[in-house]
């Protein structure tokens, strides 16, 4: 088990040293590989040229959960361990999380607006329910912005971490039942045929580039937040 | 148990001392309500057509105001030291704490909405079932408030960093809520929405208090 080899400072800052150049690097080439894919695709008969957002905007919307199970389970390691490295992990997945959200809904809304006519359409659940992920991460960010004391502000995001983490398939379920209430807006694409190779090579090919980015961001933001103690703790001596 | 009853006491009274608790947030409900049909516009259908939802949405933010008040308070006074080291444990102040919430703000919220659905022109026969789901999603309100009033101690926003807090984990109960009180409405199945709101209020009756404690707990430490 790779996680509690890494839970030692020491040993994850030595293991993140050259694994986050390496994620980099997976994920330069994966996302040039996954582009020439992508701009290789033809036309969608229906979409047009409009499918190619697709192979930015579905990996995001699958990093954004994913992104947020992270968080989530980081924050359950601090708020159970108390592990500073646990907690750096999380707070360092928050920004990249709300970021790839708003990625996936800026997307979502150039896609919608030459497939469904609209930039925005509150019948389809994924979107109100991607919106509300936003908020959770929002919220996150508001809440560790607003506590100064870091050794405060670990268990206080944590625990907001997992409430939203245990709320997260409620809302989404909700938001669908939602939907089938609504009937009455039906702007969707017929539910898919399966998707030909020439399409789900690229998608895949992207979402594993998001990955690799996002595991090279991650490390080299936990990096910065270890430092960040670091500083701190020798500014304290210093003074003290 | 008896520590339970007292704190409770305690918040019951305490809600009435200081400007009439639940008065206040009735007057907040009425004041809003007012301001819809000037926003809309006076046509009757229209009004009623929307009228559940917006009696919905009025419960879900009346529920925010009197948040802030609920452990700051306590908090800045040292009470809530107090209440952490007396015999009842910590999670079980917190049950009561946002108990009292619900007792002073939602069950007042949830027995007027049917008056506000019928200021707005929806007719009476909604009464039952908007009662019924205001005092049920009134329970998820006012616990999931106490979550976010409970993370909120200590940070310098206070009421605005609760609102955001609190708000996007207020998405399931506002859709089953509003959701049954229309599908009533209707004639469609509102009994399924009306379950769900419950098993939701009842949930987080149950989970919320471990929450809100353990928030407390932090914000003391």
């Amino acid at each position: 088990m790779m996680i509690p080899a890494l839970a030692n400072p020491e040993r994850f800052m030595a293991f993140s040293r050259w694994a986050a150049p390496l994620f980099g690097a997976i994920a330069v080439v994966l996302l040039a590989a996954g582009l020439v894919l992508d701009f290789r695709a033809p036309p969608d008969y229906q979409q047009g040229y409009a499918v190619h957002i697709m192979f930015i905007h579905v990996p995001a919307a699958w990093m954004s959960l994913f992104i947020y199970a992270c968080l989530g389970g980081a924050s359950l390691l601090s708020l159970v361990f108390r592990h500073a490295l646990a907690q750096a992990a999380a707070r360092a997945a928050a920004p990249l999380g709300a970021a790839v959200t708003l990625l996936a809904l800026i997307t979502g809304s150039l896609w919608g607006k030459p497939t469904w006519g609209a930039w925005w359409v509150w019948g389809d659940p994924r979107l109100t329910s991607v919106l509300v992920l936003f908020l959770f991460y929002l919220a996150y960010l508001a809440l560790d912005a607003s506590i100064e004391d870091d050794a405060r502000a670990a268990p206080a995001t944590s625990i907001l971490a997992l409430v939203g983490l245990i709320n997260l398939p409620i809302v989404h379920f909700s938001v669908t039942w939602w939907r089938s209430l609504h009937q009455g807006s039906s702007v969707f694409r017929a539910g898919g045929p399966a998707m030909p190779a020439t399409y789900l090579a690229p998608l895949l090919v992207m979402g594993l580039a998001y990955m690799a980015g996002f595991g090279a961001l991650w490390l080299v933001r936990i990096r910065g937040e270890v430092w960040r103690r670091r500083a701190l703790a020798r500014a304290v001596r210093r003074a003290g | 148990m008896s520590g339970f009853a007292v704190i409770l006491r305690r918040e019951l009274a305490l809600s009435w001392a200081g400007g009439g608790g639940p008065l206040l947030a009735l007057g907040f409900f009425v004041a809003i309500t007012s301001l819809m049909p000037l926003a809309l516009g006076a046509d009757a259908a229209r009004l009623a057509e929307a009228a559940p939802g917006l009696a919905w949405l009025v419960l879900a933010l009346a529920s925010l105001i009197s948040l802030e008040r609920l452990f700051e308070r306590d908090y800045e006074d040292g009470a809530l030291d107090l209440i952490a080291l007396g015999p009842a444990p910590l999670e079980l102040a917190a049950f009561a704490k946002a108990l009292a919430q619900w007792v002073t703000t939602q069950a007042p919220l949830a027995l007027a909405a049917p008056v506000i659905l019928a200021a707005l022109g929806a007719p009476w026969r909604l009464a039952p079932v908007t009662i019924a789901a205001g005092l049920v999603g009134g329970l998820g309100f006012a616990f999931l408030g106490g979550v976010g009033a409970a993370l909120a101690l200590g940070s310098r926003r206070g009421g605005v960093l609760i609102a955001l807090i609190v708000l996007p984990l207020f998405t399931p109960p506002v859709i089953f809520g509003a959701g049954a009180i229309e599908a009533f409405a209707a004639g469609l199945d509102w009994r399924t929405p009306l379950l769900l709101l419950s098993a939701y209020g009842l949930a987080a009756a149950a989970l919320c208090p471990f929450a809100m404690a353990a928030a407390a707990r932090n914000a003391l430490s």
